[in-house]
């Protein structure tokens, strides 16, 4: 049978049976996850090998089934099948082919059913790389996984099924794509994101696999690390993309908005970045056990509870396209069963916080100590400013709303710190380092970063015509050239004693990333303290100077696309009389919703971006016109591009892929003991 | 505290926080349970945002059918509603401005480029008239009939759809009510 032939053919619409195929493999996939999350538990626990095993096998068939709903629906756009609720609602006839595939996950139901599908690759990845762990463990680890896909699965079926039909009168054309997510961007960065949040799920897999099998040591943590570096570069990469999209796509040149959505992958990502030092210092150490556990439980909550948010509508936001507080209510029950549920097996079988120092100075576990005291709290700062609303109207405190002032007063001194430990983090040692030695070496790179953070300024400034000298830009060149001086000095003193090529991979890693870091905070302070913005009324022919540049409004054209109408700018822009670029801004109208998008023109580069968007008519030839001159704002995403590629580097360290045979032994000493006889 | 027990307290803080969420469920804010619908709009004396020597208050509110609109320039999805705001006003629907927690040269260079659709626009940098009236987060629209009585409040974004599900036919039947 032909699975995508149209059955009954009355008034040429045909209907397609896809969707069915698409539901019933959902179901079977619960099915297997129901299976995947009992049976190896259970064998783990009765010491049976053969039930054991099956985690892995279920786990493929498992991705299998949610890849073939996936498909089904991605089908389902491809063809314009408007018998279905979820494609009449997000696609359109005259959608270019690439936004209907995009769309499949561009609201609540296919975001679900893309949530599902990481989870289930996520869970196919852990079962084909986890051979060589303890066969306890992994079918440990491999069972809560399924019990989230379960819930995931459950959730989807019962409250945001995606197959649902308009049948039997299905209409002729659906109500389009929201046009703010026909973009580029849209397709790339929720995969990406939820790669990264999905990711985190394993780690935290791996905590309660340790905490039923109470095993902490550092071999758990060395299966823990390339699993949440992989989460955090995915994680880093999707927030990277999400903050980009947000500056071309928004149209009016913010790239980060302290957006209740955007907090949701923030602070996961705050967590997974502590995590990823903590869990370091655990594998190393063994320090830090009963922390690194609650940070990846931590972790994995929060991507569970900015799923909550985005999608109960609890909090408004511009990303909670779709809302329902049905939804909300049964996110919350499976948030708290997965929260409570694990800080209750924390509690009951953590280790013990273990008191007694192992280590002086400035040791590198001090300072990850210090690292993860500084994330934690700016996550912490960031959840009460996202929640304070919610807990303030419960508490009849007046309803208050929190706008971005809040977080940047908070923010930005606690990242200066973060930046001023990291410097010293990277050369210190493990166990003992001495504050002196650090003084000493430290000495040099503190003069010379924060003269270069005085004395640059003044040119800066020059460059870009600003009235005053920045202390902003300052103290942000001033932390960045510390990190980057220290991270070179430390390259240097590592040399004297080992080839460079000697160095592991995880080493290379570390100084990417920190380095990647840096740029990103040299974006994010020149662009906010050098940035040039004028809202004017032009006519044809106006001519306006902005920094430096000169901007003229030289034409404006309509043009017709094939989903939308809009009117084109054309503006030429200059400097000292040579021609730079010609930026055409866009005011698009969606014929089918309705919708007024502005469309940005820009010209990028490395040391600034010239920005130029339509605003509206003003009558005759006139247009409101935002012209913007954004120095060094590429260095943001390129800086959370290169932190991304550090986590890629470390993850490639040799270490990891070594397969150490396990003894049997061992095997043996993480089945419950007063079960052996089972076996 | 033993370092057994520590092992509890992230538990422990979990059950206190999460009755809250549950809370936060049943007052939905796009569904609205706001105490001040069928109340008249909060007594208040603010500046007028475009003229600061023009003192506003309830008066200015009563007279015509009426949406009121919370915006701030530090609103990120406030931009995004604007053109419709532009679109209604253009259809002949009164709007009316509450500029909230705002700098007014800022708000006035926003409604210089992106449009005015606000008869007036209450200036309120302080936000006392948003607690009067429960304002939870900007953008909110509220729906106000010629006595100045509170008739509906939506909190997020107001674009076309939502215009026709929960305004279009309520302001109607407020307008013909009205005119009869």
């Amino acid at each position: 049978m032909q699975w995508a032939r149209p059955i009954g053919n009355r008034s040429g619409r045909g209907v397609i049976i896809s969707p069915e195929l698409g539901h019933v493999a959902l179901i079977i996939a619960l099915c297997l996850a129901l299976l995947q999350s009992s049976i190896p538990l259970l064998g783990s626990y009765l010491g049976v090998q053969r039930w054991m095993r099956l985690a892995h096998s279920l786990a493929i068939g498992h991705l299998v089934f949610v890849g073939i709903a996936f498909g089904c629906l991605v089908t389902a756009f491809m063809l314009d099948d408007f018998s279905l609720r979820y494609v009449v609602d997000n696609s359109n006839r005259s959608l270019p082919t690439h936004f209907k595939f995009s769309a499949v996950w561009s609201a609540h139901e296919g975001s679900l059913l893309l949530w599902a599908l990481v989870l289930a690759a996520w869970g196919a990845a852990v079962a084909i790389f986890s051979r060589s762990l303890p066969l306890v463990f992994s079918a440990r680890a491999l069972s809560v996984l399924a019990m989230i896909a379960v819930g995931f699965g459950l959730f989807m079926l019962l409250t945001s099924n995606p197959f649902e039909r308009t049948l039997p009168f299905p209409p002729e054309n659906g109500s389009d794509l929201n046009p703010l997510l026909q973009d580029i961007g849209l397709i790339i960065h929720p995969p990406m994101l939820y790669m990264g949040y999905v990711g985190l799920s394993v780690p935290f897999a791996f905590a309660i696999a340790a905490l039923l099998g109470g095993q902490f040591d550092s071999a758990w943590a060395r299966w823990c690390r390339p699993w949440i570096n992989v989460a955090w570069v995915f994680l880093t990469l999707g927030i990277t993309l999400g903050s980009w999209w947000a500056y071309y796509e928004l149209g009016w040149g913010g790239w980060w908005f302290w957006d209740p959505v955007e907090n949701a992958s923030f602070m996961p990502w705050l967590v997974a970045t502590a995590l990823m030092h903590s869990v370091a210092a655990t594998e190393k150490r063994g320090v830090f056990r009963s922390w690194t556990l609650l940070l990846a439980i931590f972790a994995f909550s929060l991507s569970l509870l900015g799923t909550f948010l985005v999608r109960s509508g609890v909090l408004t936001s511009v990303h909670a396209f779709a809302s329902d507080p049905e939804r909300g209510l049964f996110i919350l029950i499976f948030l708290s069963l997965v929260i409570g549920a694990s800080l209750l097996l924390f509690a009951l079988r953590g280790p013990a916080m273990n008191s007694k120092s192992a280590y002086t100075g400035a040791a590198r576990e001090v300072m990850i100590l210090t690292n993860n005291f500084i994330l934690v709290a700016a996550m912490a700062m960031i959840l009460i400013g996202t929640l304070y609303p919610l807990v303030a109207d419960a508490l009849q405190l007046g309803k208050i709303s929190v706008g971005p002032p809040y977080f940047n007063f908070f923010f930005v001194p606690l990242s200066l710190v973060l930046m001023a430990c990291l410097g010293i983090a990277a050369s210190s040692r493990w166990r003992h380092t001495a504050v002196d030695v650090v003084a000493i070496r430290a000495r040099i790179p503190v003069v010379l970063s924060f003269l270069l953070g005085a004395l640059l300024p003044i040119p800066l400034g020059i460059w870009f015509s600003a009235a005053e000298y920045s202390i902003i830009a300052a103290l942000t060149l001033a932390a960045v050239f510390w990190v980057v001086i220290m991270s070179l000095q430390d390259v240097r003193l590592k040399a004297q004693s080992v080839p460079l090529t000697r160095l592991p991979a995880g080493y290379w890693g570390m100084l990417c990333a920190h380095c990647g870091l840096a740029l990103c905070a040299l974006g994010v302070g020149l662009s906010s303290a050098y940035d040039s913005q004028r809202d004017m009324r032009m006519e044809l022919g106006d001519v306006v100077e902005v920094a430096g540049y000169t901007f003229e409004f030289s034409g404006l054209n309509e043009t017709q696309e094939s989903n939308y109408r809009a009117t084109r700018g054309v503006i030429a822009v200059s400097q000292g009389g040579r021609s730079i670029a010609t930026l055409t801004p866009e005011k698009r109208h969606y014929q089918s919703g309705g919708q007024v998008m502005t469309e940005a023109a820009i010209d990028a580069g490395l040391t600034r971006d010239l920005f130029v968007a339509l605003g509206e008519p003003l009558g005759g030839n006139s247009w409101a016109i935002r012209v913007q001159v954004k120095p060094f704002v590429r260095c943001i995403w390129l800086g959370g591009l290169m932190m991304g590629i550090g986590g890629l580097i470390a993850v490639a360290d040799k270490r990891y892929r070594r397969r150490k045979k396990i003894p049997s032994m061992k095997r043996n000493r993480l089945v419950e003991p007063a079960l052996e006889v089972f076996k | 505290m033993s370092p057994r027990l520590a092992l509890f307290v992230p538990l422990i803080v979990f059950v206190v926080v999460a009755p809250f969420l549950w809370l936060a469920l049943d007052r939905d804010p796009n569904e609205l349970p706001s105490a001040r619908i069928g109340e008249p709009f909060p007594a208040f004396s603010l500046p007028s945002l475009k003229h600061p020597e023009k003192l506003l208050n309830t008066a200015d509110m009563r007279g015509q059918v009426a949406l009121v609109n919370v915006w701030a320039t530090w609103c990120y999805a406030c931009r995004i509603e604007h053109a419709m705001l532009n679109e209604l006003a253009l259809k002949g629907v009164k709007i009316i401005g509450l500029n909230y927690k705002d700098n007014r040269q800022e708000a006035t260079r926003w409604l210089n480029q992106l449009g005015d659709p606000y008869a007036f626009s209450i200036f309120d940098a302080q936000g006392s008239l948003g607690l009067d009236l429960g304002v939870y987060g900007a953008p909110e629209t509220y729906l106000l009939d010629a006595e100045g009585i509170v008739q509906y409040r939506r909190v997020g974004v107001l674009d076309q759809r939502s215009w026709q599900r929960e305004f279009a036919e309520r302001y109607q039947l407020l307008v013909s009510s009205d005119v009869d």
